[in-house]
């Protein structure tokens, strides 16, 4: 996903807010507002919060529900978890009466703080840091007004009431639920200034036992998902889509699709057709039957091949721009008393969640618009769905769901499934809601992957063994350029494509970062890890062959270049310990390491593999060590690491989305091949103890695991696989 | 028409007879904690019980069902299941929980007919059902634990 650098003042400004109430018709509702003194945010502040419990953060309901409203979105990865310990440590209640919705629609309040509160999403591994203060103080002032209410209403002083579990008490004959207080709390004043619990109080944030609130509901298929949507008078629809990106429909032929029975209608939406049904099996079989000729004047013709050909001359070419340059590195390496260089090959990525990309959306007679999807950019996704059904984004109301993965996919600049979906209500007309629902086949070849690179390393070591100079050159297409986020461009770089190796913590005196933009129109996006996705590849192999080549141990080697890194240095000595590094291993066996910092989580892992010669080789063992800040769910930071630790090893090992002639060739799980549980390696995670602020753990677990089995294949074979994926370019 | 047991109670269906089963228990039926991923049989996610069988729903047309028993992740019942549900939760194996349904009935049809699993055997029978969040380390721990359980 992506990582934004926002201005630190940005972020600064935007932390200077007031708790204001937000006396819901029917319960507590507590928010913030910000200063009047920002009149571009305060603008669409909640000045009529009190009508729309939507605008808060933590809904008491007279019913004795604890209602958290979440400025993040929950792809799985545990924000919702996250941000309910935050307010449940401050809010004493109990974990029985909670639940987390999705809010948007109000930037003011669901702004990411972490990028400076501008905007609304989720990406970069930012909601931790974006929710640290904000959800806390939220449960705290909730708190806060609910002992006032109690205080007020056994008239005794607020300093002898106590709250555990849900309840209110004063001595031995008062005791209120949060529910029969919720409607005096929020006719109180909310505190301007909330005390936050001293860590040494916290029962909830850091505990190790503390349990998902929402597991049960995806062991019984019980949970929500988009697809799993009903409404009356609901409609299916499915898309064809054009066979080229960039190519557009010039005529359709639906006729012998709408008679089939149960076809509704077939109509065309800015990217190709959607054909409308009483039910998924009925739409596609209608979509069989309509004939589409498509003009392909402005389609993308060439293939990976052609493309990676490319990528590897401009390679060897000057860079068109430099994300980092110290020192004299051409000069260095004139001088170098050995030269280690090489090209490394990453191919396109798909997202592929299980739950094919979906959303539901009606636009209604009184012209707003409900749309209901993953709204991992809920501001965009408004504005865009307005544009679409001719309306202005207030008129549009987004209805969060949990989605079945994202990787990244659910957060997309041009808000491609809001679109199809407004477009394809639209044509249906008022009060008709529809469900666009993408196959496999759709999703597989929808475009927005992670793009494809080339790296042209080249580094120096002097006699001694010590590395003078490093240089890169990337080659690749931006995922910014062209997007609203080209804003965070400079100089012509954008930060997802050298981030990970601009940033390489490694004292090298002279080092020089360029990067090429490459011009091709096959869609491309942040992909769990971004820029790190192929940057930790390349710096951790290259950076262990340089071990090798100067004769030193590969994470002696990295140590001695982290003097002034020291969070990299403890995870690395913490992964090294725990694995054993300098035990040796039975015959057949070999170890790799790999330390990379993303979103300012450091993570270490150590992988053991078993090699039997050829491609045939096995993952066993991971050992990962992980410093994220304060842990506030130290359970999910484990399960983050081990799913980011397999989806990252699917990638390396096995997965590649290829073009000929400008058409993807793969469609579905049979030539894209994700992960599998017979692949998967015991994997031990440690968690570094911090009392720093939290970082994400979404995305930074990812990024190691390739390199580390690269340098273990190194190992076994002796030499780097520098093209990717890994098995078949082993054989190769 | 086409008439099974569904979750343990007598049904008919009068649909398209090359409809996947799939498609008649969510879109028809309205059960909807059985997934669609990939309609191919690659991913797992629809996996039902078909006569305590666990099948690919989208492979499965209605056609084939006349006089079946079937079982949805909906109707998950009995020792086995409920011990597989309570541990999946426990062990907070789910991240976003789409695949799960499929997990869960590959895993119960697995201790099933397997009470004492090996990691191989469980690499065997589950590995036809694919995990994006890739939570298969835990997976692979629930479905000892649950056997463990059960054997007690």
């Amino acid at each position: 996903m992506l990582q934004f650098r926002m201005k630190k003042e940005a972020v600064q400004t935007t932390r200077r807010q007031f708790l204001i109430g937000t006396a819901a018709a029917a319960g507590l509702a507590v928010g913030y507002r910000l200063l009047a003194t920002e009149p571009a945010l305060a603008q669409s502040a909640p000045a009529a919060a009190a009508a729309n419990p939507f605008q808060a953060y933590v809904e008491v309901t007279p019913d004795n529900k604890i209602i958290i409203h979440s400025s993040q979105f929950e792809m799985g990865q545990g924000s919702y978890f996250g941000i309910a310990t935050l307010v449940m440590e401050e809010l004493d209640g109990d974990w029985a009466q909670v639940d987390v919705i999705g809010g948007a629609g109000n930037t003011a309040l669901y702004g990411n703080l972490a990028w400076g509160g501008a905007m609304q999403g989720t990406g970069g591994s930012t909601s931790m840091t974006s929710s640290w203060e904000r959800y806390r103080k939220a449960g705290a002032a909730a708190r806060t007004m609910l002992v006032a209410a109690a205080a007020k209403t056994w008239n005794v002083p607020a300093g002898e009431i106590t709250v555990a579990g849900g309840v209110v008490s004063h001595g031995t004959d008062k005791r209120a639920s949060f529910g029969e207080l919720a409607q005096a709390a929020a006719a109180l004043p909310v505190p301007e200034v909330v005390e936050l619990k001293p860590r040494e109080k916290w029962t909830q944030i850091g505990s190790d036992s503390l349990k998902r609130y929402d597991s049960h509901g995806k062991t019984n298929g019980t949970q929500t998902y988009t697809i799993d949507l009903k409404m009356d008078g609901l409609v299916t629809a499915v898309m064809i889509h054009p066979p080229k990106f960039g190519a557009e429909v010039e005529s359709f032929d639906a006729a012998k699709a709408k008679a089939l029975d149960g076809i509704v209608d077939v109509v065309q939406t800015p990217r190709g057709i959607a054909v409308v049904g009483t039910n998924m099996w009925t739409a596609m079989k209608g979509r069989d039957l309509v004939e589409v000729k498509w003009n392909e004047a402005k389609a993308e013709n060439r293939g990976t091949a052609e493309i990676m050909a490319e990528y590897n001359k401009a390679a060897d070419g000057p860079g068109a721009a430099t994300a980092r340059n110290d020192g004299d590195a051409a000069g260095a390496l004139a001088s170098a008393a050995k030269v280690v260089e090489g090209h490394y090959e990453f191919p396109y990525l798909v997202h592929a969640s299980i739950e094919p990309l979906n959303a539901v959306a009606r636009v209604n007679e009184d012209g707003t618009i409900d749309v209901w999807g993953g709204h991992q950019m809920p501001d965009i996704y408004q504005a865009a769905a307005a544009q679409v059904g001719g309306t202005t984004p207030d008129k549009v109301k987004l209805h969060v769901m949990k989605t079945g993965g994202s990787f990244g996919r659910r957060a997309v600049a041009d808000a491609d499934l809001i679109v199809e979906a407004v477009a394809t209500a639209k044509a249906l007309g008022p009060g008709k809601p529809v469900k666009v629902q993408w196959t496999r086949e759709n999703d597989m070849r929808g475009g927005r992957y992670r793009p494809a690179y080339v790296h042209a390393i080249k580094a120096g070591l002097d006699k001694d063994g010590k590395i003078v100079a490093l240089q890169d050159h990337i080659v690749g297409q931006s995922i910014m350029n062209g997007s609203p986020f080209a804003a965070m461009m400079k100089d012509g770089i954008d930060p997802t494509s050298v981030e990970g190796a601009s940033n390489l913590p490694y004292a090298i005196p002279n080092m020089k970062i360029e990067l090429t933009t490459s011009d091709v129109n096959i869609p491309v996006l942040w992909w769990r890890s971004v820029g790190s996705t192929h940057t930790a590849y390349v710096m951790e192999t290259f950076i262990d062959e340089l071990a090798a080549a100067a004769n030193r141990d590969p994470v002696e080697f990295r140590l001695s270049m982290l003097e002034n890194h020291p969070r990299h240095a403890a995870v690395l000595k913490l992964a090294a310990e725990k694995a054993e590094w300098d035990k040796p291993l039975p015959e057949g066996r070999f170890r790799g390491v790999a330390l990379h910092e993303s979103f300012s989580t450091f993570v270490a892992e150590v992988v053991e593999i078993t090699y039997k010669g050829g491609s045939d080789f096995t993952v066993d063992r991971v050992v990962c060590a992980v410093d994220c800040g304060t842990a506030i769910n130290p359970d999910q930071i484990r399960a983050q690491m081990e799913g980011g630790i397999g989806f990252g090893l699917g990638a390396i090992l096995q997965e590649e989305l290829t073009l000929t002639g400008g058409v993807v060739d793969q469609e579905n799980y049979d030539t894209y091949t994700p992960l599998r549980i017979d692949q998967m390696p015991r994997i031990e995670v440690h968690i570094v103890p911090s009392t720093e602020p939290p970082t994400g753990v979404g995305e930074p677990g990812v990024p190691p695991i390739g390199p580390a089995v690269g340098n273990a294949l190194r190992a076994a074979t002796g030499k780097t696989i520098r093209k990717l994926p890994l098995i078949k370019n082993l054989s190769a | 028409m086409v008439a099974f047991t569904l979750n343990g109670e007598a049904k008919t269906l009068d649909v398209d007879p090359d409809m996947p089963l799939l498609w008649a228990l969510r879109d028809v039926i309205g059960l909807t904690g059985t997934k669609f991923g990939c309609g191919m049989a690659q991913c797992g996610a629809c996996t039902v019980h078909i006569d305590g069988t666990a099948t690919r729903s989208c492979q499965t047309s209605v056609s084939d069902i006349e006089g079946a028993s079937i079982t949805t992740i909906e109707g998950v019942s009995g020792k086995v299941g409920e011990t597989v549900q309570a541990v999946w939760a426990e062990m907070d194996v789910p991240q976003c929980g789409y695949c799960q349904s499929g997990q869960i009935m590959s895993a119960t049809a697995l201790l099933a007919e397997t009470p004492k699993p090996t990691d191989d055997d469980i690499d065997s029978a589950m590995s036809g059902n694919l995990c994006r969040c890739a939570t298969y380390h835990r997976i692979r721990a629930a479905i000892h634990e649950a056997a463990h359980r059960l054997e007690a």
